[in-house]
């Protein structure tokens, strides 16, 4: 149609939004690759669903520019509407609609032929066939979940941007969900998806990291957590707890995480971690091995070190 | 496809709009019955409260001289259903004191001298003096005491009649503290103008603030529809509701009241549309500014408080300082009683009150101006 072919299907720079003072988004410049999975991770609040926001008009940029599917965010996002679809964090279809109203309804507004027709092929992908009369308010999270998925690509979109899609929805869901969005992916469709889930950030072709309303860390997960530097020991045995109280101050270890019963003890600088844990090492209780860092302790330090640049 | 910002009127996006609220009204259950029940309520309620014809409206006689005439006047008036003897008095000092109380509402005087003036044919003074801060009741009270007091005094046969014809005596009226009055049949036309006004406001009142409220604006936006079909499509529901109420009133009218439709019934139907529009687009336009349903609802209140009071409903138009008929006239309710009364009563139709008609199509269309440029498409 009339879109250049495009490698990148964002493309944005500098982008800056304040709500009352405060910068929620600050100078975040980002992109992400057509037919790719892309992740959007960081703490609450720290500007995921507004970055979303302004990618699909539906919220102006203070500054910054960028392009969405080719398309002038800041000018056109009327057609940028037409060719993306949005799922927002919230349910929010109709929920006194039944699921047919409720697709039908989508399918008229994007103006497609058939909407009847376009709503039952929908309802027959979704597996809601027979419950098709039901209302969307009576679905479980898992089911409207689903549905709002599906109302999302009845209009065949280029672009989904995905908002938490999977808060609060329970993990055969969950896998069903990402199972669905490969699917998508590999037919062509590019997606920006948020989440705080590890398992589902390693699910992403690339990801981006964003704390504090800028942007930290992108690229894919291997790429992440080399660009991290960091060195991890895996600490177990019986003191493996108390350890963590003990190397709090240490110099030379940057961040420590308990998984299960033992630590994760990391640091960017080889040499003061060694050091660091050197009078440990010995101790009968603990047993000391080499890790490598996961991409849950490379966000955890992400994280501390935006928030050491933000105290 | 549209260049640009891509705004032209989608008719199959607006009709989306309206398919989806017409779902949604339906399907609130109590929401639609309060909308069909509200007319037949209100109707009956104010229509039987207001309109009857009054009856034992507690009344007071002053009697200055003692008389056979005074007398058999005094049996009369008891012997009908409009009055109520409640005191009979002799110093004027009491029947200012019943009638500021509020004992009474009427008191009829009958002055000194009044028999012998009577028997002379001097044609002498009947004083009334009515409470008309019930204007309805005490204008129709006050119609029916003439006739009651001349039978009363002819069927008496206390006075000799040679011509029937000339007045025997004239009533002097004093109507207290409202010197204008209302007629009767007024209040149906006005009702039904009050009942769609203070309905439809809220309906569409609510209509942007309850998709913020739910969290469905953010789908709405995020979706390829424009303002003004979203406007259109939450409105087009309700106008045939709005039609429907306003159908059941003026039926209503007809069988239970026995007010008339003398004019022309299309002029009716054009000028309900009309007026039905213009109140759902002003209650669309308070949805537009206020952040949640209840500050919509207060607006819709505040809006309606001055319809009721500045619109000629309650009070007559013409007896109002200049000011408030000035935001009388901005008022859509104002001209709708207007042309309302006017078809109804008097057998105009819409050509004959061209002047009230634009003046609805003008407020109808700056309301959906400010509707439209108030509407927020981003969630800024």
């Amino acid at each position: 149609m009339e879109t250049v072919a495009v490698e990148n299907v964002i493309d944005v720079q500098h982008l800056t939004k304040s709500f009352g003072g405060r910068k929620v988004v600050d100078d975040l410049s980002m992109s992400v690759k057509k037919g790719r999975i892309h992740g959007f991770l960081g703490p609450n609040g720290s500007g995921k669903t507004t970055t979303i926001r302004m990618l699909c008009g539906l919220l102006t940029p203070d500054s910054g520019t960028g392009t969405c599917l080719g398309l002038d965010i800041l000018t056109q996002s009327d057609r940028i509407r037409r060719r993306v679809g949005y799922m927002t964090q919230k349910f929010s279809l109709y929920q006194d609609l039944s699921i047919r109203e409720n697709l039908e309804f989508v399918a008229r507004v994007y103006g497609l032929a058939d909407p009847r027709g376009k709503a039952g092929d929908a309802i027959e992908r979704l597996g809601l066939k027979g419950r098709e009369r039901q209302l969307a308010g009576e679905l479980s999270g898992g089911w409207k979940q689903r549905l709002a998925l599906g109302a999302c690509i009845l209009p065949e979109p280029a672009l989904l941007l995905l908002d938490e899609p999977t808060a609060g929805v329970d993990p055969k869901a969950r896998r069903d969900f990402w199972n669905e969005i490969h699917a998508l992916a590999g037919e062509g469709l590019s997606v920006l998806v948020s989440t705080h889930y590890m398992d589902e950030a390693e699910r992403c072709h690339e990801i981006a990291y964003i704390a504090y309303g800028k942007l930290l860390a992108q690229g894919t997960v291997d790429e992440v957590i080399a660009g991290t530097g960091l060195h991890t020991w895996t600490v177990s045995g019986a003191g493996a707890h108390a350890l963590q109280a003990e190397l709090a101050h240490a110099e030379g270890v940057d961040m420590m995480a308990p998984f299960g019963t033992s630590l994760h003890v990391a640091g960017r600088d080889e040499q003061a971690l060694d050091t660091a844990i050197a009078p440990f090492r010995q101790r009968a209780d603990l047993t000391w091995e080499r890790g490598t860092p996961t991409l849950e302790d490379a966000f955890i330090d992400l994280m501390r070190r935006s928030e050491d640049n933000f105290q | 496809m549209t260049i640009g910002n891509g705004s032209s009127f989608s008719v199959a996006r607006f009709w989306a709009m309206t398919v989806k609220e017409f779902i949604q009204m339906t399907r609130d259950r109590v929401t639609l019955a309060t909308m069909i029940m509200i007319p037949v309520m209100q109707l009956l309620l104010f229509g039987f409260a207001i309109n009857t014809t009054p009856h034992n409206l507690p009344t007071a006689v002053l009697m200055r001289e003692s008389s056979d005439v005074g007398r058999s006047i005094l049996a009369a008036l008891e012997n009908t259903d409009f009055f109520e003897i409640r005191s009979v008095v002799t110093r004027s000092e009491d029947m200012d004191a019943l009638l500021q109380s509020g004992e009474v509402l009427f008191v009829v005087e009958i002055p000194e001298g009044f028999e012998r003036a009577l028997r002379r044919g001097d044609t002498p003074s009947l004083l009334i003096a009515a409470d008309a801060t019930d204007p309805v009741a005490s204008g129709s009270a006050l119609g029916a005491l003439s006739g009651v007091i001349q039978s009363a005094l002819a069927n008496d046969r206390q006075i000799e009649f040679t011509e029937p014809n000339p007045p025997l005596f004239e009533i002097v009226q004093h109507r207290r503290y409202n010197p204008a009055g209302l007629s009767t049949l007024n209040i149906v036309p006005g009702l039904l103008g009050t009942i769609l006004t203070m309905t439809l406001l809220i309906f569409t009142a609510l209509a942007v603030t309850r998709e913020v409220e739910r969290g469905t604006m953010e789908n709405l936006l995020s979706m390829p529809i424009t303002p003004l079909e979203i406007m259109f499509g939450k409105i087009a529901p309700y106008v045939i509701i709005g039609l429907i109420q306003a159908l059941i009133i003026i039926g209503a009218g007809l069988f239970v009241f026995g007010v008339p439709v003398l004019g022309d019934p299309l002029s009716l139907v054009v000028v309900t549309l009309l007026f039905v529009v213009a109140n759902l687009s002003i209650g669309y336009t308070f949805s537009t500014v206020a952040s949640n349903q209840l500050q919509a609802v207060q607006m819709a209140m505040m809006f309606f408080l001055p319809n009721i009071l500045l619109s000629g409903f309650m009070f007559p138009f013409a007896g109002m300082p200049h000011w408030a008929q000035w935001i009388g006239e901005a008022l859509p309710l104002t001209h709708y009683i207007r042309v309302v009364r006017a078809i109804m009563l008097k057998g105009a139709n819409m050509g004959d009150l061209t002047h009230d008609t634009l003046a609805l199509c003008f407020l109808t269309l700056v309301a959906m101006l400010i509707a439209v440029r108030r509407f927020r498409r981003t969630l800024d």
